[in-house]
Parts: structure tokens; C-alpha cells; sequence
């Protein structure tokens, strides 16, 4: 569904992504894991038109889609949500959801059915009238996300949707992307939690440095030497087995 | 029917009776205050609405006098003709500016400093091109037929400001239910979300600048027919930009009635104070006495009520 190939993406003399390569299939949920600044809001941004790679192609459905603008990438079914979470502040949550919607109607009334229906699946139909700036950190991961999903997207892009949450939200949450799964959407995340890895994701890619390092099952990956001393340093592998 | 709905019927009914009650004097004054209604909401529609704050509007409105001065007294055409021709220059100027800065990646006050300069810009030009008559400016014939788009009696020009400042209210209304203005929000809220959720920013941010150039310059038609004389400094003066925004910022900036209600508010300032320079005589020096006053009510309600006045009345969600 999506392939990714050797995308490279500098910010002056800074090699965010080097030469990264990744394949979603239809139905998965991938996980792109990698420790703080290894690069990966950056090849998230570049897969979903918000920045133009140096090198590399992007395909979604096998159409090549490298550096579309980000509303063409929309219409094309593959939507991203930010790991900053950025509510439309001013407006309330349905509202929020419906400038989502709107991507697929031009009818309020629709507009606004789609959002409760969005809203009730990622659990915030009792929060439709409160303001984008007033809801806690678990309430905006849940707004990006609604947001992302009422463009009714096949692809989502969720980039760090538990960052920041308690582990009773992150097992709600968990739930809510299983969910979207079995509605029929592929996902493709961030994140650091890894034990919402572990149950989410079918496989995973290891990004360090801007190299894609690892690819595998989560309990390959967890076991791999080079994804250990990724995170931990050189020489912690060897450590850890002693 | 609603509460809201019940209310906006009074005032119109209100506004319809009034001209007939009352001296010449504060026909003039009602038809004023519509009037600034009118520019100010083409300014909300891009700069409240859509969060694309100008500083120069000025630039569509003298655009649109002096089309179609310049059409009438030049090219002899009638000004009812001119104005929708001087509308559509408006709106063509609205996209080419929209679309020089917002391809260059201007945004907030980068844009509106950039509207500024286009403002400039077109008032020097008016002062030195031939066809505007230079600084001299351009009269427009006296002739007080309708059919001139002149009136004798002041109270069809109060209606037709009226009618003006109810269309745009109309305008804004639907802005607030429509897919367009939901996107133009969501713009004003956070541009790089909206891009993420599939919205093409730049064309729609092009859109309601060309809508907004086109009604500010039909407002320009109005004022150049009332007033029959336009020069440089009139047609793209930066008062009249500052005139736009502070009735908006006033008002409520991106509500339906902002606008309105700020060109009340600050007609009964202007009012006021002239008055109050009037009988007391320490004041008559201070002049204009209405600027202070303007400047301190901005500050206090950029301070306090960042949703103008209207956010004293706002329930729900957007308020503060």
C-alpha cells in the first residue's frame, strides 16, 4: 500500500533521513520506532507532502506521490496526525472534527453526523462542545486523531498519539486504534511506548540516525543487538546478555 | 423562532424606520455607520474569519473608487455599470495580491505588512499616473438622478448603505455554516493542521481575498457616488484601513455582527466627543478627541476582550 524508498531528507548540514526505506501493506499496523532525534517526524512529514525529500520516492497504492502537496496526499487516502498536538484552539471538538469531514462532504449536516460518529468511536462524544484549548493532553491526542480519521483516510500516520498519556489512557487508546484497524484502515505509527508496540504493531521498522537499522516482529526487534545499543550505547548489548 | 433571530428582525425593522423619524443630519450618520459596517466585514471576511489581518484594505477600496470614477467620467459609463465592473477590479486585485504573497509564503505580519505596502504603492501610483488625474483627484458630475447613482433625498442613499451592510451580514452568516468558512477557520486556528487535514490553504486563502478585495472595492463605488470626489489620499489613505480593522477588532473580530457593532460603537465615540469639544472648553483643543478615545478602547479590549464586544454577549464554545 505504501512504499517507501530511500527517502533522504537534510536540514542544512544535518542528515534528518538517510537514505530510509519502509512498505505498509494493506491491513497492518506498523510501528516506526528509534530513539530522540533519530528522524522520524521528519520521514513522517516527508511520506505526507509537508516537506519535499532531497532524494527517494514515496508511492501510496502504488501511484507515486513524492512531494504532492499535503491536500493531494489527503485526497489520495493517507493522513497524518502531529505529534505537537495542534487543535484548532478556538473552536469546539465538533467543530474540530468536522473541518476533517468536510474533506468528504460539503454538507454541514453530514459534516456534523460524521463527527459524532468519529467522536463516539475514539470515545469523546461527551466532550463535542468543549473548546479545542481546553482539553487535557489525553483529550488533544484524541482530537488528532478524530480529525485524521473523519478525512476517512485508508492510511493513518499517527506520530506519537500516547506521548505524554497515563497508562489507563494508553489503554484505552490502544484500543481505539485496534478499532480503527478492524474498520479498515491501516496504520502506520510512532511511537515510544513499547509496550503499545508490542501489542499493536505486526511488525516494526528501527530508525536511528536516520537509518532505517532494523526491521522485524517486535520480538525480533527486541531482541536485535543493533536496536539495543541504539538506545543504549554501544557495548550494551553484549552487557545485557552477560 | 429563535431569541437571536427574533432580535436581528427588531434592529432591522428598526433600522428600516428610523430614516424616517429623524433630521437629515442623523440620516446621514446611520447611513455612515452601515457603510463602515460594510468595509469593515469585507475586512473580517479575510482578516477575522479567515485570520489573514491586512493592514492596507485601503487598496480594494480605492481600487474600486476610482474604476468606476474612472469609467464614468473618463469612458462616460453609467456609474450602476461601473460598479459591478469596479467590483470585479477589486477582486482581481484581492487575487493577485493573495496570490503574489501567499506564493512567497507570507504569512501573519509579514502579510499584513505586505498589504500595507500595496496600499502605498497604489496611493503613489494614483498620485502620479495620468488617467487618475494625479493629486488633483477626479469629480464625478453633479446630476441627482437615481439613474446617476446619485440621490437627492438622503434617505435612499441610508437604505442603500443599508442593504449593502445586510448583504454582507448575509455573507458572513453563511461563512459561518458553510464547508468554505469552516476551512477558512480552521486556517485562522492553525494553518499547518488544516493542511494536514486536506485543505488546500493557499486556494482557499486566495478565495477570500479575492471575495474580500471585491466587496471592499463595491463599498469604494459607494463612497466615491456619495461623496463625488475622490483623490490619492482618500481613495488609499491608511485611515481608511485602520477604520476597517477597529471596527472589526471592536466589534469581534470573525463574528457576523462584529463589524456592525463596532461602526455603532465607534460613531457614538465620534459623536460623543464631538459633542464633549463642544461645550467643554478645555477640550476643544484636543482634537480630534475621538482618536484617544479609540486608541484607549483598543488597548483595553485587545487586553480584555479579545473577542470585541460581541464577546460580551458570546455563549458557548468560543468564549475566552
Amino acid at each position: 500500500m505504501l512504499e517507501v524508498r530511500d527517502i533522504s531528507k537534510a536540514f542544512g548540514g544535518l542528515k534528518a533521513v538517510d537514505h530510509a526505506s519502509l512498505d505498509v501493506k494493506q491491513g497492518e499496523i506498523v510501528g516506526l520506532i528509534g530513539p530522540n532525534g533519530a528522524g522520524k517526524t521528519t520521514l513522517f512529514a516527508t511520506i505526507a507532502g509537508f516537506h519535499r525529500p532531497d532524494a527517494g520516492t514515496v508511492a501510496f497504492d502504488g501511484k507515486a506521490i513524492t512531494g504532492l502537496a499535503p491536500h493531494r496526499i489527503c485526497a489520495a487516502g493517507m493522513v497524518r496526525t502531529f505529534q505537537i498536538t495542534q487543535p484548532f484552539a478556538g473552536i469546539s471538538v465538533r467543530e474540530n472534527i468536522m473541518v476533517g469531514a468536510y474533506f468528504r462532504t460539503a454538507d454541514r449536516h453530514l459534516a456534523a453526523r460524521e463527527a459524532e460518529t468519529v467522536a463516539a468511536m475514539v470515545g469523546m462524544d461527551d466532550q463535542l462542545d468543549r473548546r479545542g484549548a481546553d482539553l487535557t493532553v489525553a483529550g488533544r491526542k484524541r482530537l488528532e486523531l478524530a480529525r485524521a480519521l473523519a478525512t476517512g483516510p485508508r492510511l493513518l500516520l499517527l506520530d506519537e498519539v500516547m506521548a505524554g498519556l497515563n497508562p489507563t489512557e494508553i489503554v484505552e487508546i490502544v484500543g481505539v486504534i485496534k478499532d480503527i484497524r478492524a474498520a479498515g484502515v491501516t496504520i502506520l505509527l510512532i511511537e515510544h511506548v513499547m509496550q503499545a508496540v508490542t501489542s499493536l504493531a505486526e511488525r516494526v521498522y528501527v530508525l536511528n540516525q536516520g537509518r532505517m537499522i532494523a526491521e522485524g516482529t517486535p520480538a525480533a526487534i527486541a531482541e536485535n543487538p543493533q536496536v539495543v545499543e541504539a538506545y543504549l550505547g554501544p557495548g550494551a548489548a553484549k552487557v545485557l546478555r552477560a | 423562532m429563535s431569541r437571536a433571530a427574533l432580535l436581528c428582525a427588531a434592529g432591522l425593522a428598526a433600522a428600516l424606520v428610523y430614516p424616517l423619524l429623524v433630521p437629515n443630519y442623523l440620516v446621514n450618520i446611520g447611513m455612515l455607520v452601515f457603510f463602515t459596517a460594510f468595509i469593515g466585514q469585507s475586512w473580517n471576511i479575510a482578516g477575522g474569519f479567515a485570520g489573514q489581518t491586512s493592514f492596507g484594505h485601503v487598496v480594494f477600496f480605492g481600487t474600486g473608487a476610482y474604476t468606476s470614477t474612472i469609467l464614468q467620467v473618463t469612458y462616460g459609463w453609467n456609474p450602476w455599470l461601473a460598479w459591478p465592473a469596479a467590483t470585479a477590479m477589486g477582486g482581481f486585485v484581492g487575487w493577485m495580491i493573495a496570490v503574489l504573497s501567499f506564493r512567497a509564503g507570507l504569512r501573519g505580519s509579514y502579510f499584513a505588512l505586505i498589504t500595507l505596502a500595496f496600499a502605498e504603492v497604489f496611493r503613489i501610483l494614483a498620485n502620479s499616473v495620468p488617467f487618475t488625474k494625479g493629486g488633483l483627484g477626479m469629480l464625478i458630475k453633479a446630476d441627482q438622478r437615481p439613474i446617476n447613482f446619485q440621490f437627492k433625498d438622503p434617505i435612499w442613499i441610508y437604505y442603500l448603505a443599508l442593504l449593502l451592510c445586510l448583504v454582507s451580514v448575509v455573507i458572513a452568516w453563511h461563512l459561518t455554516r458553510s464547508r468554505f468558512g469552516a476551512r477558512l477557520v480552521a486556517i485562522r486556528e492553525n494553518e499547518d493542521a488544516a493542511r494536514a487535514l486536506g485543505i488546500d490553504v493557499f486556494a482557499e486563502k486566495v478565495k477570500v481575498l479575492t471575495l474580500s478585495g471585491a466587496m471592499c472595492a463595491a463599498g469604494g463605488t459607494f463612497y466615491a457616488q456619495k461623496y463625488l470626489y475622490i483623490d490619492p489620499s482618500i481613495a488609499f489613505g491608511v485611515d481608511k484601513s485602520v477604520e476597517m480593522l477597529l471596527v472589526s477588532m471592536v466589534g469581534g473580530a470573525g463574528t457576523i455582527f462584529g463589524p456592525l457593532i463596532g461602526s455603532f460603537t465607534l460613531m457614538g465615540i465620534n459623536e460623543a466627543t464631538r459633542w464633549l469639544a463642544s461645550v467643554v472648553p478645555a477640550l476643544k483643543n484636543v482634537q480630534p478627541l475621538s482618536l484617544i478615545v479609540y486608541g484607549i478602547m483598543l488597548i483595553l479590549i485587545v487586553a480584555r476582550l479579545p473577542n470585541g464586544l460581541m464577546g460580551l454577549f458570546r455563549r458557548g464554545p468560543a468564549r475566552a
